[in-house]
């Protein structure tokens, strides 16, 4: 789904604050693989993640998904595969608009954003649904504005966004970073239940190895801009949880 | 009772305006100034197209055209070259200035005996009731138009351009693109508010559109106050505010000016009845805590 060829990512180059994010990473993944990356700060996770988004681009290299070389397309044109869940929930939805102005962006991402008017009583049904599947209590406040909410509700609502329109490859970077434990777990459930039932090809950066240990179907670490350690679904399940607390120590 | 009808005269000249800063600050967040002189562009462009005796209605297309591609360039210079919105509408503005003495030839074109937009229909009989319900009828089908767009699929992703950039661009929309095509529209409708001013007062001046933007600002200011403070989240009853707020507007200026106020002191109430309206919610929550 998602090929990765030898892609090298440095910034400021030539300058004193030269950073090499990404050092020739070649990575495969396969569709309906739920990928996990773990690793510490600077390690080039997030970096890796914003060149499969498009909002970066590698300086070598290749990106290609589903077959389509997409190395230097930008990331309002990689939409049409790729939904993503950032680390800020205030990134991920648009404040000042209500729910269904944000669901209503939503539901057209792979499509123009033409000049009729498509939030009508109809599709106002459809989103107090999906937001039931929730259970949040949040299907009745779809006229509310978004910025109303808090960091929890938020990153739920972003990632049942995320399949409101076709969607092959979802992006999850560190989404419950700035969430309580309890709004944390809701959001990692959801993600995973999402995940299962529309069979999404997903990459879940974060730094929670509790999260790690119990979501995914491959886990990586990544260290200097490098795959340190690549696992698969056996080698995945064979893990222990203490093991994963080893590779950071 | 002549005294108020010319004042909200004024006031709907301004609406345009008034809806142009709307988008380009509040829907798009980004603070253009090119306004000074697409304003004065599309008066200029009005003005000499009339002593050609060409039609108002075909004057129309050609300011909206005019400001278009005023408010594009400063969009162009903004998002290709990353420079700052302020600055790329402060150099569009400078240079059109002396586009707009070009196309006039001169500092000041005088209109009166000309036809106009004002008076191609006869509403009723007295010249300046009838501009003014023209006129509303104009300004009555601009907020419809703007108020659809902003509903349209369409408006939802230039709202939410300006409110997260980073959402919008991950649901498939060329952030580049809409702001320059915001830009544009903001400065068509500023344009716009030239060709009703220049024919409602019968002149094109070179200098007509010194400090206009804080004609805008101070509407658009008004309107936010009160869209804030009660609450109001409905895209129409926010562009009616802003058509109000440009009213209440030059109401005040010419109160101001009623009651013997020195003229060249008007800018100086101006610029202290808009950091009222500004501060006021502020010194209010400080008294209440």
């Amino acid at each position: 789904m998602i090929a990765i060829n030898n892609v090298h990512k440095t910034f400021n180059k030539g300058k004193a604050n030269q950073v090499n994010a990404v050092n020739g990473i070649t990575l495969d993944i396969t569709e309906g693989e739920f990928l996990v990356i773990v690793g510490s700060n600077g390690s080039g996770k997030t970096t890796l993640l914003n060149l499969v988004a498009g909002s970066v681009f590698p300086d070598t290299g290749s990106i290609s998904i589903d077959e389509n070389n997409v190395s230097k397309l930008p990331d309002y044109r990689r939409s049409q595969w790729i939904a993503r869940v950032f680390q800020n929930p205030v990134s991920g939805t648009a404040s000042d608009l209500s729910i269904l102005d944000n669901f209503r962006l939503a539901a057209i991402r792979t499509k123009a954003k033409g000049l009729s008017i498509g939030v009508n009583d109809k599709f106002k049904q459809q989103v107090k649904e999906k937001i039931a599947t929730l259970g949040m209590g949040l299907e009745n406040k779809v006229e509310q504005s978004m910025g109303t909410l808090s960091g929890g509700q938020r990153q739920a609502l972003t990632l049942l966004m995320s399949v409101m329109d076709s969607c092959n490859v979802l992006l999850l970077d560190e989404p419950t970073a700035a969430l309580d434990p309890r709004s944390a777990e809701v959001v990692m459930r959801t993600a995973d239940k999402l995940i299962t039932d529309f069979k999404l090809t997903a990459i879940l950066i974060t730094h929670n190895l509790k999260d790690a240990y119990n979501y995914g179907t491959r886990i990586i670490q990544m260290s200097e801009g490098l795959v340190l350690r690549d696992l698969n679904n056996k080698q995945k399940s064979d893990l222990k949880q203490n093991d994963l607390f080893d590779w950071f120590a | 009772m002549d005294f108020y009808l010319t004042t909200v005269t004024l006031g709907l000249c301004y609406s345009a305006l008034a809806l142009g800063i709307y988008i380009s600050m509040k829907i798009f967040n980004i603070p253009d100034i090119t306004t000074d002189g697409s304003y004065t562009l599309g008066g200029a462009v009005t003005a000499v197209m009339l002593t050609h005796h060409q039609s108002p209605y075909i004057i129309l297309p050609a300011v909206i055209i005019a400001g278009g591609i005023a408010g594009a360039l400063t969009g162009l210079i903004h998002t290709k070259l990353k420079i700052n919105a302020l600055l790329a509408g402060i150099l569009v503005m400078t240079a059109l200035y002396s586009v707009n003495l070009t196309v006039m030839g001169r500092s000041n074109i005088p209109l009166s005996n000309l036809p106009s937009i004002f008076s191609s229909v006869q509403v009723v009989t007295d010249p300046n009731q009838n501009t003014f319900w023209i006129l509303l009828v104009f300004v009555v089908l601009i907020t419809f138009l703007i108020g659809y767009l902003l509903k349209t699929d369409f408006g939802i992703a230039m709202r939410a351009t300006g409110n997260s950039e980073s959402m919008i661009r991950a649901l498939g929309v060329n952030t580049d693109r809409m702001k320059i095509t915001g830009l544009a529209l903001a400065n068509a409708l500023t344009a716009l508010s030239g060709y009703f001013f220049v024919q409602s007062q019968d002149f094109a001046d070179i200098n007509m559109g010194i400090g206009i933007v804080i004609v805008g600002l101070g509407s658009v200011i008004i309107a936010e106050s009160l869209i804030n403070w009660l609450r109001i989240t409905s895209v129409w009853l926010s562009l009616i505010l802003v058509l109000g707020g440009a009213v209440v507007f030059q109401l005040v200026l010419a109160l101001t000016l009623a009651i013997g106020v020195d003229p060249n002191m008007l800018k100086i109430v101006t610029a202290v009845f808009v950091l009222l309206i500004v501060s006021l919610p502020r010194l209010s929550s400080l008294r209440s805590s």
